[in-house]
């Protein structure tokens, strides 16, 4: 199985905009790695070109079929501090983040 | 025998504990003292519950007066991508380092309530996400046979504290090999049960329509009696079947006559290990010789199993790691706006192939690219499902190799990931498939490591294949050998 | 409208409103407005790690009650998807939605128009998604309450069919109103149960393409849609004018200054990466489950108009301010089961009913007293037995006193003297004082009748049946 890179699958304005929508912040380093190893991996997954996939309905799930219903009942009593135990930053009963900028 | 009792079987400690022949907490402390004994090489262990394990055994013993539930004071180790209950879930992973869940994954409530003593929380790749447990952000898991060596991944932790029996089972969880490819390489039995029938709630996810829980264990017989306890409805995973639970144990009678055994021709080919081969050949020979019928079936589409699982893997896992943003819970990074917030926790919380498949996952799903990769591999999944389909009308089990090496050097693979990826080549299209499949060890290569063999059942097949291996076991050549390294 | 005559707008409505349930849409936690930040939570709908989504039934239900009130196709089977965003108010960082495959497609709502004529706005679709929490903005910090996240709500998609912020407006009440009638949504604007999106575009009148849309967001009020909308077509009509082009964007109306402004977050272009959600099936409905709520399925505003002008004849007007919320249409029917004449119930339900209502902040059923009181109370009034303003004076202090109709009558001493010799009694005290204007009046001086009447109702202290003065006086007067 042939791994050398024979072409760039994607670019660095790519990477670049898959790690925004990822929210990843990467370094140029970083950015170059991934573009070698995600254009290998792009290369490999060329594989699938192959195949004749005209009428082949596409398969999302594998379990059976039909969604298990619960009754409209309230189970969970209120619990705020259990919700909070784990909170990087708090004020009162809430969680506190910097500024949202929109 | 009294100062080995971590080298029982759990059907063996059963009987024993039953019998009072000793007591829960004395098997509690005596696997404790083998973790602290053997852990300084393996690193199978990110956290060692001490004082919790023996409150749990000695709660087992007030049981165990009195008629006592299936696990009884069974030591069992816990992957630690399961949420527990007050102790620490990291997922091998720097962004949950410190989390705390406020809740049990409903598989540990199971064992819990059928009585099992928790020692601890095993290492695992990140998030599940690797081959050979060196994507730990808590260093490596080493295997127990070969310290130079992995102990294959994700679950590598659980199976390399089976086989150094630091725990009588463990927990493992399977998207694309990670209980099998582990059992395989260190020498322990681990089945992937159908998707669907046993629980995911709790469960850190990875890929939620590959994911499944499985057992690790040292023998047939112990699978069997962890499925039972595993499986079953969950009102909390809408995803998982209502079909009632059979006595996995008492299925076990060695009877294979008749039994048609499907060898895919697809999966004995170039890169695999002679040795690989001719212990899976001659176990087959085994099978045969106790009147089961082996015969070659075909799976043509597995050669783009690998593609389609890292399309379809990475995709869901793009979003089910969104949640890590340093908002709730996990680690935060210094960050004056909400933007920066963002993107140096996952930054700083990642490792390296966890960003790789956010990345590749992310891509495969974004606008443009949505129909040639994340839907294509949706399709390509149809075709993979479908030659299981059309072969399991031609046999009862599918028999192959787990792994098509054993157990590989710390950092082999590491620098070249479509390499590692590759070494889960036998066992991926299973989950794809969704069905459940089991690994055992079927002997040894010249460096004494141990060989696995995977068998394949049809969905909730797990009864069959658990048949077949118990024959497998009972006809083995050679005993188990004990790991060399510790 | 700043628009000219030479352009024109298309604008389509994505209205999210939250449902009536008890639990929320995927845990079991309460879904409650009002209670402190992050207590109606659990690991579920916080988003924590290895938790799983299990569907609502309920939500199922009144989905599919809207989705056949709206002529909707109810799909056999629909898939959830998850939508890919991050935000601090998002726990999992997608929310669970539909996407290719909605519970209901396509469908209308008629709305009054301004002919009064119904017209059909056509539904794009409608789904099923869940809430996220909410983020409060302080000038150091955002804080993030989570007790909304997984509140169920329906996202209703209109067609772009409609072209002014008036006629938008009057569909945002129709499908408000209808949403009440139903007993889905409580249509609460300002606690954010009822929710809108414009999409706004301008073309030149006559061309049959759509020209870039400006989507608006954060439109908490009837009267904010209306100026949010009629800005923007003002300024989209001003850039087309100058001979400019629109961009398509993201507004956020700003309620202060009374302006769109573009969001700044323009540079994570949206892409939201939907894809089937795994955690969640296919969801099926029940077999039966669609015809029987069929079956049940109450009345809503159209349907009401119609009954309502056909039945009893009332006007457009009358009709509008009863059908309006499904509280007052159904007190106003109460009232003729009770025995009211139609014009009488309509009347009273207009005035004091709705008086009573607006002056309280409880809902209207415990605002005002039962449609069998103040039956009890008009039918006083049609036997003469108490006067209209006594009645109003009952009715008001029957909506403080929760007392019935007859002991308030009596304990305020309303009731009417129709007794003959009572009242031929009283006038002939009057006239007998009067006897200078006794003359005048038979002289010609008719006007003076009001005042004879007037002195009489004095002496009566108000309780004399006015009717009954009147002959009586007549009478009397004759020459
Ligand atoms: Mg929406
Ligand atoms: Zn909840």
């Amino acid at each position: 199985m042939p791994v050398r890179m024979a072409e760039t699958k994607i670019g660095l304005d790519g990477v670049r905009h898959v790690a925004r929508l990822a929210r990843l912040e990467l370094d140029a380093e970083q950015e170059a790695r991934l573009q070698h190893d995600l254009s290998a991996i792009l290369e490999y997954i060329e594989k699938l070109n192959e195949l004749d996939l005209g009428g082949v309905e596409p398969t999302a799930q594998v379990g059976e079929a039909g969604t298990p219903m619960r009754d409209d009942v309230v189970t969970n009593q209120p619990a705020a501090e259990a919700a909070l135990a784990n909170a990087p930053a708090r004020e009162g009963f809430w969680f506190k983040v910097p500024k949202i900028i929109e | 025998m009294n100062n080995e009792l971590f080298r029982l079987t759990i059907s063996q400690a059963q009987a024993a504990l039953r019998r009072r022949e000793f007591s829960a907490v004395e098997l509690t402390r005596a696997c404790l003292e083998r973790i602290s004994a053997v852990e300084p090489k393996l690193n199978a262990f990110l956290t060692v519950a001490e004082s919790e394990a023996l409150i749990q055994a000695a709660a087992a013993d007030r049981r165990l007066a009195n008629g006592a539930p299936a696990l009884c004071g069974i030591p069992i180790g816990i992957k630690d991508i399961f949420a527990t209950r007050g102790m620490r879930t990291t997922c091998a992973s720097r962004i949950l380092e410190n989390f705390v869940p406020p809740f049990d994954a409903t598989v540990v409530a199971r064992l819990r309530e059928a009585g099992a003593v928790f020692p601890g929380k095993l290492n695992m790749d990140e998030f599940a996400m690797g081959s050979s447990t060196e994507n730990s952000a808590f260093g490596p898991t080493r295997n127990p046979y070969d310290l130079a060596r992995v102990p294959g991944g994700s679950s590598g932790g659980s199976a390399a504290a089976v086989a150094a029996d630091e725990c009588l089972a463990a927990l493992g969880t399977d998207t694309g090999g990670s209980i099998r490819q582990p059992a395989a390489l260190c020498g322990v039995v681990g089945i992937k049960p159908t998707y669907s029938r046993v629980s995911r709630y709790g469960v850190v996810a990875f890929a939620s329509s590959l994911d499944q829980v499985g057992p690790l264990t040292k023998t047939v017989r112990d699978s069997a009696i962890m499925m039972r306890a595993l499986a079953g409805v969950d009102p909390r995973d809408s995803t998982c079947s209502a079909r009632p639970v059979p006595d996995y144990e008492a299925a076990l009678n060695g009877e294979i006559k008749n039994l048609r055994i499907g060898v895919p021709k697809e999966f004995f080919v170039e890169g695999m290990q002679p040795v690989v081969d001719s212990a899976v050949r001659a176990a087959l020979k085994r099978l045969e010789a106790d009147g089961a019928a082996v015969g070659e079936i075909s799976l043509p589409h597995s050669q783009y199993a690998v593609a389609t699982y890292y399309l379809i893997a990475t995709a869901e896992a793009s979003a089910n790691l969104a949640r890590y943003d340093g908002v709730r819970y996990g680690l935060r990074a210094e960050a004056d706006d909400l933007s920066e917030l963002y993107g140096r926790t996952r930054a700083q919380g990642f490792g390296p192939e966890v960003k790789r498949r956010i990345m590749l996952g992310t891509f495969a799903l974004s606008s443009g690219y949505y129909d040639a990769y994340y839907l294509k591999a949706q399709r390509v999944r149809t075709l993979i499902r479908r030659d299981f389909e059309a072969a399991f009308g031609a046999c009862d089990v599918i028999v192959t190799p787990t792994s098509p090496t054993t157990a590989f050097r710390l950092g082999e693979k590491t620098q070249d990931p479509l390499q590692m990826y590759l070494s889960d080549i036998f066992t991926i299209s299973v989950n794809l498939a969704g069905l459940p499949a089991l690994s055992m060890p079927c002997g040894y290569d010249g460096n004494g490591l141990p060989i696995g063999l995977q068998i394949i059942g049809p969905a909730f097949g797990e009864g069959v294949i658990l048949r077949v291996a118990d024959a497998l076991e009972r006809s083995a050549p050679v005993p188990r050998r004990r790991p060399a390294a510790v | 409208m700043a628009a000219s005559s030479a352009y024109e707008a298309v604008i389509g409505l994505e209205v999210h409103t939250q449902l009536l349930t008890r639990s929320k849409i995927f845990c079991g936690c309460a879904n409650a407005f009002g209670a402190p930040p992050n207590h109606h939570v659990c690991p579920v709908c916080m988003g924590m790690p290895g938790v799983l989504p299990v569907f609502n039934r309920r939500v199922l239900e009144l989905t599919i009650r809207v989705g056949l009130t709206a002529h909707s196709q109810i799909a056999e089977r629909s898939v959830f998807a998850r939508k890919n965003y991050f935000y601090p108010d998002l726990p999992k960082g997608y929310q669970i939605s539909q996407y290719e495959r909605p519970l209901c497609v396509g469908g209308y709502i008629e709305v009054p128009g301004a002919d009064g004529a119904p017209r059909k706005i056509r539904l794009t679709r409608i789904h099923i998604e869940e809430d996220a929490g909410k983020n409060i903005h302080r000038p150091e910090a955002s804080l993030v309450d989570f007790n909304r996240s997984g509140a169920p709500l329906l996202e209703i998609v209109s067609e772009p069919d409609l072209h002014s912020a008036e006629e938008a407006a009057a569909y945002l009440r129709e499908l408000r109103a209808m949403l009440r009638y139903l007993e889905v949504s409580d249509g609460n604007m300002e606690e954010g149960s009822f929710r809108c999106d414009a999409n706004v575009s301008v073309r030149p009148r006559g061309a049959s393409e759509l020209g870039a849309k400006t989507e608006i967001k954060n439109l908490n009020s009837f009267k904010f849609v209306e100026k949010a909308i009629n800005h923007e077509i003002a300024r989209q009509t001003a850039v087309l004018q100058a001979g400019g082009k629109v961009e398509q964007q993201t507004h956020l109306w700003d309620a202060e200054r009374e302006e769109t402004r573009p969001m700044r977050s323009k540079e994570y272009a949206h892409d939201y990466r939907y894809f089937p959600e795994p955690d969640l099936p296919e969801l099926q409905a029940p077999p039966g489950l669609v015809e029987a709520i069929r079956a049940q399925t109450p009345e809503v505003p159209s349907a009401r108009r119609a009954r309502y002008a056909r039945d009893f004849g009332l006007s457009a007007y009358a009709i509008e301010v009863l059908t309006q919320e499904r509280e007052v249409g159904d007190y106003f029917e109460a009232l003729i089961k009770a025995g009211v004449h139609h014009k009488a119930a309509a009347n009273w339900t207009m005035s004091e009913v709705l008086r009573a209502a607006n002056a309280s902040d409880q809902p209207l059923i415990r605002a005002i007293p039962a449609a069998a009181q103040t039956a009890t109370l008009l039918k006083l009034v049609e036997q003469n037995r108490i006067s209209l303003n006594g009645a109003k004076t009952a009715f008001a202090a029957m909506c403080k006193s929760g007392q019935d109709a007859a002991a308030t009558v009596s304990a305020l001493g309303l009731a009417q003297v129709s007794d003959e010799a009572a009242i031929a009694e009283a006038c002939d005290l009057v006239l007998s004082t009067e006897t200078d204007k006794v003359a005048e009046y038979r002289a010609g001086h008719e006007k003076l009748f009001g005042f004879f009447v007037g002195r009489v109702m004095k002496t009566t202290q108000g309780k004399a049946n006015p009717k009954v003065v009147n002959e009586v006086l007549k009478r009397k007067l004759a020459p």
